[in-house]
């Protein structure tokens, strides 16, 4: 599963009104879902099988589909709907597993931790409930995988666990888990040429309650944004000799109760 | 029956209660009371029944008690099996989870089963004049903090670790600890092979943290910074070229392509404040910068910055931190004698 996110280096932000100008940059693959793109090749590469890309969103994220195709996968598949649009993450969760459902039969399902825009990281673990599979989250390793299992690591509170799970499941996968690799550019001119299937809300329709799509089908809703308090910083600039901005660092840090003398 | 009342879901690991859950708890009463409501907590786990009373110590007025073998290690599918029909019958109109990875794990799956909304990593909670729970997250990346409606019941929200104050035990408090029957399901598709120690390296969940960038002129100075940050009971962190060359462990990276961290104090030495790195940390509650450069970016975010050599600074402080703990414990051994 991958999401085109807007680049937050060049976003442009409208701190007045709390809206992002989706125009003012070009959409990006979601970082960690290239991870989970990457997991996938590597166990195509030992098992064989095929790898479908799926992506929720607007037309224009066709380009991170392509993107997918040349890293590797055999099938890509965009949802793209008036009907999907304002979907929060239940919504999203249910229209991705509907499509799931309607690709058929798969081993595994692959989600990046988070994406960059929404960062809730629901989307994945909601799948997998959805599609009534078990899952891990956060995972940082891939140790060994079968035709049966995959064995991957986690760290959960404060131990790092491994766990075996077994087909069908869902992983949602860190940074951490891989390097992606760079497509090459013949690659990038073989995915120029391919084709993305594109399914609307009615080809989901044998499998899915429509009203549940989108922004019907979201029960939360924003109904304020503001500028938090703590962007807008002090912004104090201290100057001086060695000793003296050290003397005041030590009081800043008592009394922003970072630096306790006693009780040592 | 109707919604009704305030849940938090009591997180433990080896039966150590998750201090995220005092945090729910001491917001959950506050959510309750207002409401004139029940607040109620859900605990799971083995031999974990004595720690009911802690929670009700902590605010509950009642805990819901699940004990079984196959609730020893956390399993998102064998909790959830067991807290929803638990949420369909209790019917509370809050339910509060930790956002921690636990929480964060388990909270969707719990969601997606009652087909109920879902807001992540709140900041705070509030209610409006018709007592609907509003959410506050930030969104984006922290530029802007959003309020956020969920029109279904249960209303869940998982809440960030550490941005609430821990409820004060009460040791006279009285509640009922209620037993449940488990749903042992005998095999989820899940199993742990291994349970290690963790890295041990947490930066998302410290308090205060001492990062260090290409100010650092050798890997041997590392140890001034590391020695500051011991000294404040805090994190080593760091910038990526330090990482890149080997100098650092990734884990302790901050940043676009490292961690986002958000603790208490973000002390910033030698760095100069790419978009990347400030990306990993400008949600701190307070920044200092320490940079040579008047004009490094790194003071755009600061609230104290400092202008100035860190090879100077950082020993000096280092040492005034020393003396006065030294003369504090002098002072304690004079009034208290042996
Ligand atoms: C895709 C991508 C992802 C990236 N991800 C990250 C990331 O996650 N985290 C990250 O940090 N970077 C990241 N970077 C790198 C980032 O762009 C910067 O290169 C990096 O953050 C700079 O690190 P720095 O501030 O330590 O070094 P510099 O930019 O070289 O700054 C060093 C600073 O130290 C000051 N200084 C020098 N000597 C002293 C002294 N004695 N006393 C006081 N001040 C002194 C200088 O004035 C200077 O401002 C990423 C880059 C890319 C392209
Ligand atoms: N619109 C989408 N289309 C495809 N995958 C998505 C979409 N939204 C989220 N995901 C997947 O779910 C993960 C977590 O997203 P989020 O819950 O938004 O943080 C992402 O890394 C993706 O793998």
């Amino acid at each position: 599963m991958v999401k085109q996110v807007p680049d937050i280096e060049r976003v442009r932000f409208d701190v007045e009104t709390g809206r992002l100008d989706r125009s003012s940059a070009e959409g990006i693959t979601n970082p960690f879902d290239l991870n989970a793109l990457e997991v996938g090749v590597q166990i195509k590469e030992r098992l064989g099988g095929r790898i479908t890309a799926i992506s929720m969103g607007p037309p224009k994220a066709e380009s991170t589909l392509r993107d997918c195709l040349a890293r590797g996968a055999d099938r890509a598949v965009l949802l793209t709907d008036r009907r999907f649009a304002g979907a929060d993450t239940l919504a999203t969760s249910y229209t991705l597993a509907c499509a799931i459902q309607e690709l058929g039969d798969f081993d595994l399902v692959i989600c990046g931790e988070k994406t960059l825009d929404g960062d809730t990281a629901q989307v994945g673990p909601e799948v997998a409930e959805f599609l009534g599979i078990p899952h891990v989250a956060y995972v940082e390793e891939v140790r060994a995988f079968d035709r049966e299992r995959i064995i991957v690591g986690s760290d959960v509170g404060r131990f790092h666990y491994v766990y075996e799970l077994r087909y069908p499941c869902l992983i949602t996968v860190t940074k951490d888990v891989n390097v992606p690799r760079l497509p090459t550019l013949r690659d990038k001119i073989r995915a120029r040429r391919a084709q993305i299937e594109v399914w609307d809300a009615e080809r989901l329709s044998d499998v899915a309650e429509l009203n549940r799509f989108g922004l019907k089908g979201s029960p939360t809703t924003v109904v304020k944004v503001f500028t938090p308090i703590s962007s807008r910083r002090r912004g104090v600039i201290l100057e001086g000799d060695a000793g003296e901005i050290a003397d005041r660092l030590f009081d800043i840090l008592k009394e922003v109760g970072a630096l306790r003398i006693e009780g040592e | 029956m109707e919604y009704k009342g305030v849940m938090v879901f009591a997180e433990q690991e080896e039966s150590v209660i998750h201090p995220v859950t005092f945090e729910l708890l001491g917001k959950g009463r506050e959510l309750a009371d207002r409401l004139g409501v029940e607040l109620t907590s859900v605990l799971l786990g083995d031999g974990v029944g004595d720690k009911a009373t802690i929670l009700i110590h902590h605010g509950a007025d009642k805990v819901y008690l699940f004990e079984d073998q196959s609730l020893k290690e956390f399993d998102p599918l064998r909790y959830k099996e067991n807290i929803v029909p638990l949420l369909r019958d209790v019917k509370p109109e809050a339910f509060l989870i930790g956002a921690t990875r636990v929480g964060r794990t388990l909270a969707p799956r719990i969601a997606a089963a009652l087909r109920t909304g879902l807001t992540a990593d709140c900041t705070d909670l509030d209610l409006d004049e018709e007592g609907n729970l509003i959410q506050i997250r930030p969104a984006f990346s922290g530029n802007i903090m959003a309020r956020i409606r969920t029109r279904t019941r249960p209303q869940i929200a998982t809440v960030r670790y550490k941005v609430m104050k821990p409820a004060e035990p009460n040791p006279e408090r009285r509640g009922e600890v209620i037993k449940r029957d488990v749903k042992v399901i005998e095999d989820s598709g899940l199993r742990i092979l291994k349970k290690e120690p963790g890295k041990g390296v947490d930066l998302t969940e410290a308090e205060v943290i001492v990062s260090c960038g290409r100010g650092v002129k050798s890997r041997e100075d590392l140890v001034i910074f590391k020695e500051l940050a011991a000294l404040l009971g805090g994190v080593f962190g760091s910038s990526r070229p330090l990482v890149d060359c080997g100098w650092v462990e990734r884990e302790h990276q901050v940043g676009f392509s490292g961690n986002i961290v958000k603790p208490k104090v973000y002390i910033a030495c030698g760095i100069s404040g790419s978009p990347q790195h400030l990306f990993g940390m400008r949600d701190s509650d307070i920044i200092i910068a320490i940079n040579k450069d008047p004009s490094a970016p790194i003071f755009s975010v600061a609230d104290y910055g400092f202008v100035g050599d860190i090879y100077e600074i950082v020993p000096i402080l280092i040492k005034k931190i020393k003396e006065q703990r030294r003369t504090a414990k002098n002072l304690k051994f004079l009034q208290h004698g042996t």
